[in-house]
């Protein structure tokens, strides 16, 4: 009973010991605060990755691609069919954007063209989800919408910025351009710079070009291309190759859905030639992974297949790069790629699971949490360290009470535990309130940021480097009750020492202490 | 009077824990049934002497002392010749180098630690000079203290009420009715060492053993205690070994011995 009492009002009383608990307090809210910004941003990635990679890519080493992907998915579905919810067949390979500016410039970015089915590309991951015009992200088609492109960011929640120029985009767009170039003349262009192509000097096969009838196929008309009523082939751009934030924050676009530009490929022969062909932005792509966003420029399969020569002559099936696997659990993902394995030449074939694509990423930031993690632990032993020293102090600040209680004959497991019960209880309190403060900041972690923000005049999460728009957080309960118990089990292991002191203390030394 | 008498002198339990065969013995502190010339505490031939470095200093030469039961004993004996060393190996909170010390017929002095730590918290009371009672806890609570640590906390818990009218008696016994809730800090010099005379109380001790219990006192308040302690020997029948260095303190008790050089003289 005298143990219980003692503790209590010695917690009551000491509040120095209290001060040397906010360093346990602090560390546990700094590593609750960074375990669950770490875990969200882990798994906002993981989404985001998870969002354009499908579960399992099958894919060639060479750019050239393989031929026959029926026969390759046939045997995919042989091999692991039980496993698979889709499959569809893309061309990837690197090419380089160029469009003109209002004013006559020309900007030229280095980008991943892929070649995707629209029938079949939304079925196996969130690619759809991404773009900007609803009936896009319903069913997907490369074709350029009247209007009705999203003005808000879909994906930023309720204060998502206006994106104002978006309000025009689409066919109203591209008339007006039109219509203010029939007006103003050609756009002056800069000196020695060979104007693009008009798709023109392309020379298609033109008995086995599947397009030949489509209105917008340059091959289907004699007479010249008129950009207020036809548009060329539809390319759907990362958001970030199209647009930039000006010095107010705002979004600002280069180039709306509507706007023509070019796209300069490699073809499929030996050796790989380049060539250009102008396509009409569609729509745009927004996965919030700047490094997509920045990155990728798709197309239609077909179209690209038929640009690069990947076509078998008279026939409209071609060679692709990769098959996308979704599958019906995304947990088989490694065993369907060992099967995968197993069954392809791994010379030719490459077959990896998107976590293994992204794999160096999400260990780098696997990395930083661990080493976060042991860094802050050793804060928290550094407390334990202030807590072992003051316990020092007290016990010999309470020399003499310690004799008292052994004088009215206390046991030393007596005196020991009030001291244990100390370190215990001081290290509930420290790590309570630590959990407390921890949970707090994560609850309000984006006004947090917002708010230093308007104190130091210096945005702390700038949306437009990270990946989000907020800062994510995920709370894992497990975690969290891992470091509460860690940091209390310093706090008790650091009152051992000086408890086993006070345990020992001869009563006589004790009372003769003044 | 009547009840603090029958307070003080209901039997409490029957003969101590650590001696089985002594269970059912009738002598019961207080109770006056006893003869008076049973003894309860006797040493013989006590030696100690502390260590400083390579130079060893004996305090106590081979003392012999036997206290009988009801006794009010006074130990004088000049500053640094060794009386509270003396009590502290009575009292067991110190082992002798050499000598035996018995209570009730028993040797205590080597006593494995749990032994003496309940023989301290039953059988025998503590006085101070400096009074030594907890700072954080209230007059009340260091009464109880004993109680408390004598007993597991859920038992403690259960036989709350009655610990606190005992310990509320004892503290109008020696006055402090009007204190109870007061921390030490709070209280007089005389007020303080009034509660550690109810704390060594509370468990009703069959020795009371006082260091100078006037020492840091003025002399009416001194005699204040001194009264309280007659009182307690000779209406409660509580036997006492009080040590001071003061002839006028000894000269209340029934039997004064004198500590000189290390040993017993009679004064
Ligand atoms: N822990 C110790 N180490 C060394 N010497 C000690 C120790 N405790 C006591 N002494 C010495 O033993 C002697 C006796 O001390 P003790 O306290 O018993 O004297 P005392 O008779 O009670 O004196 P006083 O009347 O002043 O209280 C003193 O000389 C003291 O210096
Ligand atoms: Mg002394």
């Amino acid at each position: 009973m005298y143990k219980f009492l003692l503790c209590w009002r010695y917690l009551r009383t000491r509040h120095i010991a209290l001060a040397s608990v906010i360093s346990v307090t602090l560390g546990v809210a700094t590593m609750i605060v960074v375990n669950a910004v770490m875990s969200g941003f882990v798994h906002e990635m993981q989404d985001r990755i998870h969002g354009i990679l499908s579960d399992v890519v099958f894919e060639s080493h060479s750019l050239d691609g393989f031929a026959d992907p029926q026969w390759h998915m046939e045997q995919i579905e042989r091999v692991a069919g039980e496993y698979i919810a889709g499959m569809t067949p893309t061309v990837h390979v690197p090419a380089m954007l160029n469009f003109p500016l209002p004013n006559g410039q020309f900007i030229t970015k280095q980008v991943n063209l892929l070649g995707i089915e629209e029938a079949t590309h939304a079925a196996v991951s969130d690619f759809s989800q991404y773009l900007q015009h609803p009936e896009n992200r319903r069913e997907l088609k490369f074709e350029l919408r009247e209007s009705g492109y999203d003005v808000f960011d879909h994906q930023g929640g309720e204060d998502a910025l206006e994106r104002v120029e978006m309000r025009y985009a689409g066919w109203q767009h591209r008339r007006a351009m039109a219509e203010m170039r029939a007006a103003t003349g050609p756009v002056a262009t800069q000196p020695g710079f060979v104007p693009p192509t008009d798709n023109s000097s392309f020379s298609p096969n033109t008995e086995s070009d599947p397009f030949h009838d489509m209105p917008n196929s340059p091959a289907a008309e004699e007479n010249v291309f008129d950009p207020a009523r036809e548009t060329h082939p539809g390319a759907i751009l990362g958001i970030a190759l199209g647009n930039y934030r000006d010095r107010d924050g705002q979004e600002r676009f280069l180039i709306l859905p509507g706007d023509d530009v070019t796209i300069t490929y490699p073809t499929a022969g030996t050796p790989p030639r380049v060539q250009s062909f102008s396509f009409t932005v569609v729509d745009y792509y927004e996965s919030k992974m700047s490094e997509y966003d920045a990155g990728f420029v798709f197309v239609p399969l077909k179209m690209l297949q038929r640009l690069r020569g990947m076509l078998i002559p008279g026939t409209d099936v071609g060679r692709v790069s990769a098959i996308q696997i979704k599958l019906k659990d995304e947990a088989h993902g490694d065993l369907v790629r060992d099967l995968l394995r197993q069954e392809f030449d791994p010379a030719v074939y490459q077959v990896s699971t998107w976590r293994d694509k992204q794999g160096t990423l999400l260990a780098a930031v696997h990395m930083e949490t661990t080493i976060l993690n042991i860094l802050l632990f050793l804060i928290i032993c550094v407390a334990g360290f202030g807590i072992l020293a003051i316990f020092f102090m007290i016990v010999v600040e309470k020399t003499r009470d310690i004799g008292i209680l052994k004088s009215l004959g206390a046991p030393g497991s007596g005196v020991m535990s009030i001291f244990l019960g100390y370190g215990l209880s001081l290290g509930c309190v420290g790590s309570g309130a630590g959990m407390l403060l921890g949970l707090l900041f994560v609850a309000y972690i984006n006004e947090i940021a917002d708010l230093i923000g308007v104190v130091t005049g210096r945005e702390v999460f700038d949306p437009s480097i990270y990946y989000f728009q907020k800062i994510p957080t995920i709370v894992e309960a497990f975690t969290v009750g891992w470091i509460v118990t860690g940091a209390i089990a310093i706090a008790v292991a650091a009152s051992i020492l000086p408890a086993r002191r006070a345990a020992r203390l001869r009563p006589v030394e004790a009372l003769r202490y003044e | 009077m009547n009840d603090e008498a029958t307070l003080l002198q209901t039997p409490r339990r029957s003969g101590p824990a650590f001696v089985r065969h002594q269970a059912q013995s009738p002598t019961i502190d207080g109770t006056g049934h006893e003869p008076q010339n049973s003894t309860v505490l006797s040493a013989r031939g006590l030696h100690k002497s502390y260590r400083k470095g390579t130079h060893t200093i004996p305090v106590l030469r081979g003392v012999d002392i036997s206290l009988r039961h009801g006794e009010f004993l006074a130990i004088i004996g000049q500053s640094g010749s060794g009386k509270s060393t003396l009590l502290h190996l009575l009292a067991t909170l110190d082992q002798p180098d050499e000598g035996e010390i018995h209570f009730d017929g028993h040797r205590i002095d080597n006593l494995p630690a749990a032994g003496r730590d309940t023989l301290r918290n039953r059988y025998f009371g503590m006085i101070f000079q400096f009074y030594h009672l907890l700072p954080e806890l209230t007059t009340l609570e260091n009464v109880l203290a004993p109680l408390m640590i004598e007993q597991s906390w859920w038992k403690y818990l259960w036989q709350r009420r009655t610990h606190e009218k005992a310990a509320r008696e004892l503290l109008e016994l020696v006055g402090l009715e009007h204190r109870l809730r007061h921390r030490p800090r709070e209280l007089s010099g005389g007020e303080m060492q009034r509660a550690a005379v109810a704390r060594a109380l509370i468990t009703r001790p069959r020795v009371l053993f006082a260091d100078e219990p006037t020492g840091n006192l003025d002399a009416a308040t001194g005699a204040g205690i001194l009264r309280l302690l007659r009182t307690l020997n000779r209406q409660h029948g509580v036997t006492i070994v009080m040590v001071t260095h003061d002839l006028a303190v000894a000269e209340r008790a029934d039997r004064v011995v004198r500590l000189v050089e290390g040993k017993m003289t009679s004064a």
